[in-house]
């Protein structure tokens, strides 16, 4: 048989996630001149964009417009969406490799670090990831319960993450009202007696990842008031030569606006916002009846490492604030596939520039690839992943060159579409999609804001009349 | 990518020579790093030594090597190889065993990506506000 890439055998491609990753690849892979691809993008919700829709905070709409780029790749004529079919549920990987020559996992980092200190379990601390999916309208996180009857809550971590939840919490109902945060959370939040925010960063301000936009937001929120310690504001001498040496005026900036904001007069707004630096959590204090009620806090002071890096090392200094809700973001790492070869250790696809390998040969697995976060790990923008994913298309593309396919049994397009119809009959097209979007904006018009988001998979059939 | 102290530099050529690599991390039995050979290293003895291939490599090997950790930061790592004028860092784990090395390519490709990734992610939202 001749190698695949041509008008009547054209490449078949499965790309798994439906995230920013897999469009990337996508794209990368219909602009190939030289090769006919056919690609099939796999997400197990019914809509596609991962944590555009889900996950980037629903206040920051600018940053959604990249799904404009995305929709422009899913009307290529080629291009197919099964939305709500899993892999390892609704399709097997045996499935995959009987219908396609390519396989490309692009899953992202679906799971959350935990700080690994006692009380962590207690009932009103959760994974940051939970509570900004439940208030994007992520179908699997609607029905989770937050306790915003509490009047104080720490955030940790101060990454974009972290910064997301403590503006959400912190945000006036009013200024919510304009975003498409899910219709539920916009409620539960306006209803929110929280009055006191925590945001905790093991290290000091001179090395917290935020841009200066992020920064600047919290300083100008209308319902809260930010505050900084003064002492904490301070850079200690590591930090200011590793500032000078670098000369990252980004990092400058940040300081700049901490320190403008350590001197601050409180202007009497409704809640306070405070970020703290140089701090570890070490315990949560409480029971399971009441849940959280305090925090203990260890300080700490940097130390650089042999390559440079200034890290956190806990003093025998400690203290405790009293919070009654707890949100970590201390971290991600992806979610192991079925079948697939996983590195537990770095939490991502075992692979070699987006090749996965066999964990026994340490050779790559014919026919299957790896992109995106669940490659490299959660880094960078949402940019980064374009760079990323061409490296792997490249990879793809060579092993093509070389014959380094799988073979599949029936290729044909149809035969994945009988396949996907007997086993998840309610799957969703890009057609469908693009219904839903339109519904949607639609919707959110009339409120007055972008859109008003289905959060469940029923409600999303029977807009389409399923 | 790891070679033995007491091993020639012909045996450093040919690992170099046969895997592309610019370096080779000393390790001794435990595999910790207690050196590190680099192409520049072998061009420079072979300057003033001809006579080089049954050297071993313990006694041209760059002794005092800088070794980074897993939680080490692109931006430092990118600083202490421009500033040291190092070109690999071998990595290890918290008991000195060798896991890695980072090269200056990778840093300056995961550099190429993150800054490719912010004009472009940029560039959309710019786009967006014409529109």
């Amino acid at each position: 048989m001749s190698q695949p890439g041509s008008e009547t055998n054209p490449l078949r491609v499965a790309i798994i996630g439906a995230g920013p990753t897999g469009f990337y690849t996508a794209d990368h892979l219909f602009k190939q001149k030289d090769v006919v691809v056919e690609v099939d993008m796999f997400d197990r919700l019914p809509t596609p964009f991962g944590l555009v829709r889900l996950g980037v905070a629903p206040d920051h709409q600018k940053i959604k417009s990249v799904t404009k780029a995305f929709n422009r790749t899913a009307g290529r004529p080629k291009f197919r969406f099964y939305g709500y079919v899993e892999l390892g549920k609704d399709i097997m990987l045996e499935d995959l490799r009987r219908h396609y020559h390519q396989i490309i996992y692009t899953t992202g980092a679906q799971s959350d670090r935990k700080m690994g200190i006692p009380g962590e379990d207690l009932p009103g601390s959760h994974p940051a990831t939970e509570f900004v999916a439940w208030y994007n309208g992520h179908p699997d996180y609607r029905d989770y319960r937050f306790d915003l009857s509490q009047e104080s809550v720490a955030v940790v971590g101060i990454g974009n993450v972290a910064m997301d939840v403590a503006r959400i919490l912190s945000s006036a109902p009013e200024e919510l009202a304009k975003t498409d945060i899910a219709d539920y959370a916009l409620e539960a939040l306006s209803q929110s007696a929280i009055k006191e925010i925590y945001i905790l960063g093991r290290r000091g301000p001179a090395q917290a990842k935020f841009t200066n936009p992020e920064i600047k937001e919290l300083g100008e929120l209308a319902d809260a008031d930010i505050s900084v310690l003064p002492e904490e504001a301070k850079l200690d001498s590591l930090s200011k030569a590793a500032l000078e040496a670098g000369q990252d005026r980004a990092m400058m900036k940040n300081v700049e606006i901490l320190q403008e904001y350590a001197s601050r007069e409180p202007a009497g707004k409704r809640r306070k916002l405070t970020m703290r630096f140089l701090v570890s959590p070490v315990e949560l204090i409480g029971n399971e009846e009441d849940g959280v009620t305090a925090m203990r806090l260890v300080r700490n002071e940097l130390y650089a490492t042999e390559a440079g890096t200034l890290r956190p090392r806990a003093t025998d200094q400690f203290e405790e604030i009293s919070v009654g809700l707890v949100f970590r973001s201390v971290g991600y790492r992806g979610k192991p596939l079925p079948g697939v070869p996983f590195n537990d250790s770095w939490g991502v696809i075992l692979n070699q520039t987006g090749r996965v390998l066999n964990p026994d040969t340490q050779q790559p697995v014919v026919g299957e690839y790896t992109a995106g976060w669940i490659k490299r790990g959660p880094s960078g923008v949402i940019g980064t992943n374009k760079p990323d994913a061409l490296e792997t298309v490249t990879c793809m593309l060579k092993d093509l060159a070389k014959g380094l396919t799988l073979t599949p049994a029936d290729p044909a397009v149809e035969a994945v579409e009988k396949l996907v119809q007997e086993r998840q009959p309610n799957f969703f097209s890009y057609a469908d999609w693009l219904k839903l979007d339109e519904i949607e904006v639609a919707r959110g018009k009339e409120l007055g804001r972008p859109r008003l988001k289905f959060t469940c998979v029923e409600d999303m059939l029977a807009a389409l009349g399923r | 990518m790891t070679i033995d102290p007491h091993q020639t530099i012909r045996d450093a050529l040919a690992t170099l020579a046969r895997h592309n690599f610019g370096a080779l991390v000393v390790v001794n039995q435990a595999n910790k790093p207690i050196g590190i050979i680099s192409e520049r290293d072998i061009a420079r003895l072979a300057a003033k030594n001809e006579d080089l291939f049954s050297i071993p490599v313990n006694e041209v090997m760059t002794k005092n090597v800088i070794t980074g950790i897993r939680q080490d930061e692109l931006k430092a790592v990118t600083n202490t190889m421009t500033e040291k004028r190092i070109r690999h860092l071998p990595i290890v784990d918290s008991q000195g065993t060798l896991i890695g090395i980072v090269t200056l390519g990778d840093v300056v490709k995961a550099e190429r990506n993150i800054f490719e990734g912010e004009v472009d992610t940029l560039r959309t939202q710019i786009l967006a506000d014409e529109a």
